[in-house]
Formats: structure tokens, sequence, C-alpha cells
């Protein structure tokens, strides 16, 4: 087994970036991502990092628009944001997953203002859904850093030719300390070859990139782009597999299950909500409860196959999401029920808005969420979408 | 699994006290977690720590409401934060304080026991940060971390000699604690 | 219309894909310069949205310059630069 160390999620995935050897790597501060870019900054400052160029901008529109163009000119890049930095990237995040250079983006997961919160949700990286990025999401420390590996490998394959967005959540992982194992460089370098572009910026033979698609060449732009997408599903499972046989991790590639066997309830999420869950069903399942978790590691492509094999013959499917698409429910609730509405067999779906801005989630609270699962099963009333945590007594009268 | 809270104020190195439990309890082969709660992070702000120790993998992430330790950092908390809210009935708070368990108005069934970490701090430091003192203390106190390991821990984390003043105050509030 | 172009993932395209696209059918008006009264200033070629003015003589003293008409979409740009007057626009004759 390889040597483990106590590390901040922020520095093991700083690590991680830093033995993919990236030549480029550009970023803008902000909580909860600021030690990720510290830490690089420093690796770089320090010699750790070799050839390797920190380039330090004014805002995150011009950290992505950094890494956009080293990227078109043919170099592996690295950045990392969160919450309002994301949003202010969104343009840039478009232009880079449609010009189809493979970058890779640590996401430290933070709600969105207004009212201004520094603190974990999903909102950024959920509302950045539609933009063609890949969407790989961690559950712990090793599973984040772990996936930064991956993603230059799932990004760079000429198959899929797409940028990969790693999420996890800030603080949760950002600021937490666990045992996290160290990486030889060596093995990182057998799993992750060096970069090699399908195209790039060459004087020397000079290429258009980013220009104007008329009506008649606009849709097959975008369906080229969503055809990448698809074909990576297979990739990133065999990716994953890969990593498993080179470093004896393996978490699932598209989604992962726990205690499935036989449950009559099953929850999805996403995040390092999914620690806490599982200590929530190993107590119900003790206890008789025949409950189980279905974990989404992949957000995009959205795992329709995968969640549809995993949840046959479930009774009820509680999703718990920490966003909310304000007017309608929660992003992962409507895609699971859209990827089993014409499912053969489709259950029961619940879903349940939980922990925005911060607000801690508990065994408890996961427990509870079970609980309505099995009160709809005993034919109670439930509604359909609850904000779980809500406390109308603060809210002014007749809301 | 033991779980352990941390009360502060911004500045006074809890979170570094959560963090350096937790290289201590790996390198006692434990499993184990650290993080903070912040607020918005200012000096003197109340701050909370977490730290959990387990001979299993820990996966739970949820913040730490009925901790098996507790220790405070500051005694001018105690009017404003609950710090034995949630405490186990066999549990044990840790304050910083020169008044005796006590004289303090702290409402648990728990064990509450007490030093002067800042005295000690100034006196073998030179500055009031007290944070490994309380460790040292802690360690003496509950068993939970071995003092090598938090030894280890410090000279990992701080040069030359801050680690050794640092490990001498460790030193000292381990044999209070124990004596 | 042109035939389709085959994509490239990321429409990555070689340049001088504009070489194929003979903007000259579009005009109502053609530029003529007078190579009497051309100076072979090239302000004519520079200011021309298609680069359909092009270097064609040379009398010894002075470049000359003549008109692409693949290119040449009749916009007048070049007449109303030309500093000496040497552009026509003549009615494009079809």
């Amino acid at each position: 087994m390889a040597k483990m160390a106590v590390m901040e999620g922020s520095h093991a995935i700083a690590e991680a970036a830093r033995v993919c050897r990236p030549s480029v790597v550009s970023a803008y501060p902000i909580t909860p991502q600021t030690h990720i870019v510290e830490d690089l900054s420093a690796m770089i400052a320090n010699g750790e990092l070799t050839n390797c160029e920190y380039v330090r901008t004014e805002s995150e529109f011009s950290a992505a628009s950094v890494i956009q163009g080293a990227q078109a000119a043919g170099v592996r890049t690295f950045s990392a944001t969160s919450s309002q930095g994301a949003v202010l990237m969104y343009e840039v995040l478009f232009s880079i997953a449609g010009m189809r250079l493979p970058c890779v983006l640590a996401m430290a997961n933070r709600a969105v203002s207004s009212p201004i919160n520094i603190w974990n949700d999903h909102q950024d990286a959920i509302s950045a859904r539609d933009n063609g990025w890949i969407q790989l999401w961690a559950e712990d420390n090793q599973e984040a850093a772990d996936m930064i590996i991956q993603a230059y490998k799932i990004a760079e394959d000429h198959r899929v030719t797409l940028p990969v967005m790693v999420n996890f959540d800030g603080f949760q992982v950002t600021h937490l300390y666990e045992p996290v194992e160290v990486y030889d460089q060596k093995m990182v370098d057998e799993f992750l070859p060096p970069y090699d572009p399908l195209f790039k910026l060459d004087p020397k033979d000079p290429v258009t990139m980013g220009a104007l698609a008329q009506p008649e060449y606009y849709t097959e732009a975008r369906y080229m782009v969503h055809a990448a997408q698809i074909t990576a599903k297979p990739i990133i499972e065999d990716v994953a597999r890969e990593f498993g046989r080179k470093f004896g991790r393996f978490k699932g590639g598209l989604i992962d299950t726990y205690k499935m066997e036989g449950a009559e309830v099953a929850l999805v999420a996403m995040g390092s909500i999914l620690g806490t869950m599982k200590d929530a069903v190993d107590e119900m399942r003790s206890a008789g409860i025949p409950v189980g978790i279905v974990k989404i590691r992949t957000y995009r492509p959205f795992p329709v196959e995968a969640l549809r094999a995993a949840l046959k013959g479930v009774k009820v499917v509680c999703v718990l999401d920490r966003n909310i698409s304000l007017g309608m429910e929660g992003a992962v609730f409507v895609e699971t029920k859209a990827a089993l509405y014409n499912a053969s067999e489709s259950p029961t779906m619940l879903g349940f808005i939980i922990g925005l801005g911060g607000r801690d989630i508990t065994v408890r609270d996961i427990k509870g969420i079970v609980d309505k699962g099995y009160k709809k099963i005993g034919g109670e009333r439930v509604s359909e979408l609850e904000w779980y945590q809500l406390d109308r007594n603060i809210l002014p009268e007749g809301i | 699994m033991k779980e352990i809270r941390i009360h502060g104020r911004g500045g006074q190195g809890s979170v570094t006290a959560a963090e350096l439990i937790a290289v201590a309890a790996f390198e006692d082969g434990k499993w184990s977690q650290a993080f903070p709660y912040f607020g918005t992070e200012r000096r003197g702000a109340p701050v909370t720590a977490f730290a959990r120790i387990s001979d299993q993998p820990i996966r739970i992430r949820s913040q730490i409401y009925e901790p098996d330790y507790v220790i405070v950092q500051d005694p001018s908390l105690i009017p404003a934060v609950d710090v034995a809210s949630g405490m186990k009935e066999n549990g044990l708070l840790i304050i910083n304080t020169e008044k005796k368990p006590s004289e303090l108005k702290i409402h648990t069934s728990a064990t509450v026991k007490t030093l002067d970490a800042t005295a000690l701090a100034l006196e073998v430091i030179g500055v009031p940060i007290v944070n490994t003192s309380l460790l040292g203390a802690f360690a003496g106190a509950t068993k939970a971390i071995r003092i090598e390991s938090i030894n280890k821990a410090i000279r990992d984390r701080f040069p030359g000699k801050i680690a050794d003043k640092n490990v001498a105050a460790v030193k000292r509030a381990y044999e209070m604690m124990e004596g | 219309m042109a035939e389709k172009m085959r994509l490239t993932i990321g429409l990555v395209t070689k340049p001088g894909t504009t070489m194929q696209y003979h903007t000259g059918g579009w005009r109502t008006y053609r530029a003529v310069i007078n190579q009497e009264k051309c100076i072979g200033c090239r302000r004519c070629a520079d200011s021309c949205p298609d680069g359909a003015p092009f270097e064609c003589a040379h009398d010894g003293k002075k470049k000359k310059f003549c008109v692409n008409y693949d290119y040449c979409k009749g916009c007048g740009i070049c007449a109303y630069e030309c500093p000496v007057d040497a552009i026509d626009m003549a009615v494009e004759e079809k």
C-alpha cells in the first residue's frame, strides 16, 4: 500500500494537479478554492512543479481565458474556482467546450449570491451543466484528488476531447483533513501519458479555431459535442477501472452503489453528503430497514442507463439535491425522474432540497428522508418535492 | 469513534489544533478527520473546529453535536457559546482558565477539567498561543492520542525553535493533567 | 449555394478557406482601376474587405493595381479611399 498522510482536501487536489504535470496554471483566488491555487503557486515558486507557468490574472474570466488559450496552443492546463468565480467563467467555459479543448477545472462547490454565502452547495456547477463540460463529482479528499488525474485521461482521449470539471464540496472537502494516499510520480506518469493534442495552434501549420458557424453548421457542431459526451460514458468507466487497477482504488465510473441489495428505498445524491449517508444507511440496515444508495459520480454525461439499472425494483427513490432550479425542483431530481420516466419499471420519486448554503446535513436528516420514503410506501400523502430543512418560522408571514 | 469539538476565537489556532489531533491520531495508527466551521473569518470571532478519531475509516462529514471531548481555548466564550452542548455524559471538557471547574457556570454532567494554558504558554512559549498546551492537556487527560505523536505532528508542522517551545508546553500540560 | 464542407472536431479549419467563397457574384457595381492615374499606394488593397485588388504591373516607376473580380463585391470602399480618384464604380453588366 502506498504511503498515506493526513492532508487537507485542497492540498490533496493541488498534489494531484502537480503530478499531472500541467504546463500552465491560471486561477483567481476565491473561498473555498483558495488553498488549492496557493499550494500550486507555492509548488511552482519552490520548483516542485517544473516546466509550468502560473499566470496571475485579475479575474476568473481572464483565468479561464488563459487556460483556453494555453490549451489551444497545445499544452496541458489546470485551473480551479468556486461560486461567483465560476459564474464569471461561464462564457469562457461554453467556448472551451465548443472548441473541444480538454481543459481540467477543479470546482470547490459553493453557493451562489444573492445573498452572499461562502459555504457549500452545488449551485455553481449545476448552473454550468449545459455548457458541454463533463462533470465528475467527488465524495471525499481521496476521490477528489483521484478524479483530477482521471479527468485529464478522460478529457484528452481523442474520442472525447472535451473539458472536464471535477466537483468537490467547499469546506467539507477543501478544508477537511483526512488520510490520503501520497501519489507516486512514476505511477501517475504510467497512467497518464504526456498530452497529445488532437489539434493545436502552430505558426508553422496555421489553423482557425473558434470560427463562426452559420445556421447550416451550428446544429451539427452542437451535436458533435453531445455525441462526444455520450461517447465519454464507457470511457469514463474504463478510465476509472484502469485507475483502480493501477492505484488500487475504484469508486465507480458513472455511478456507484452502496447496499442496494433488496433495497425498498434508494437514496440518490452527489458529493460529500455520501459519507454521512453511508453511516445513516448502515444504522438503518442494522435495524432491518432495506435502504440503499446510488451515488452519481458523473453528472454530465448523465448516467441514464446506469441509473435505470441500479434503481430497478426499488419502491421509492429519494433524491437529495444541494441545489435548486428555482421555479422547478432540484436538478438531480428532475433529471433522475426524466431518466426513469420511460423505463419499463419506474419507481415513485421524491425530491428533497437539503444542505443549501452550508447548512449541515446529519445522519438524522438522512433517516428522516428515508422515513418519508416509507410513509409514501405506506400510502401516506408525501409531497413530491420537500425543502427538507426549511424553517418556516423565520419566513415572513404569508409565505 | 471519538468526537472532539474545539471552541476558540479566530487567530487562536483552533483549526490547527484540530489538524494536529488528526495528524497525531493517524500517526497512532488510527483513522482521523479534522475540519473547521468558519464564520465569516476574522480575528477574534468565535470559531469551532472538529476532529474525529476512529479505528475504522471515517465517512461522516457532518458537524459534531454530541462530542466525547470538548476543548475551550478561551474562557470568555463561555457566556456566549454553549460549549457543553450535546456533551456525552461520560465526556470531558478541558477549559483554558485560571478558575477551578466549580467556579465556572457550565451545566453539564460531563467531567470538567481546567488549566491555565495562557499562563503556561506565556511562560514556556512566550506568546499566549494556547492550542498546543491544550493538546498536551487533552492527551494527558484522555490518552486518546499519544504525546509522542502530538510532538511529531508539531515538528512536522512548525520549524525548529517554535516546535521545541510548543513541544515543551505540550509536555508540561500533559503532566499537569496526568498528575 | 456552395456545397457544405465536412466538419472537423472543434471546427478546426485550415486557413484560406475564404478563397472558396467567390463573393464577386454579389456585386451590382464593379471597381475599375484607371492604370494611368494609379500611383501604386496600395490603399485599395488594404481597405478592401475581401482583398480583391492586387499588384498586377509596374511601369518602371510605380506599382499598378488590378482587381480580382472573383472577390470584388462592389462595395466601393476602394473608390472612396483612393487618394487620386483612380477607381470608378461601374455598373455591372449582367
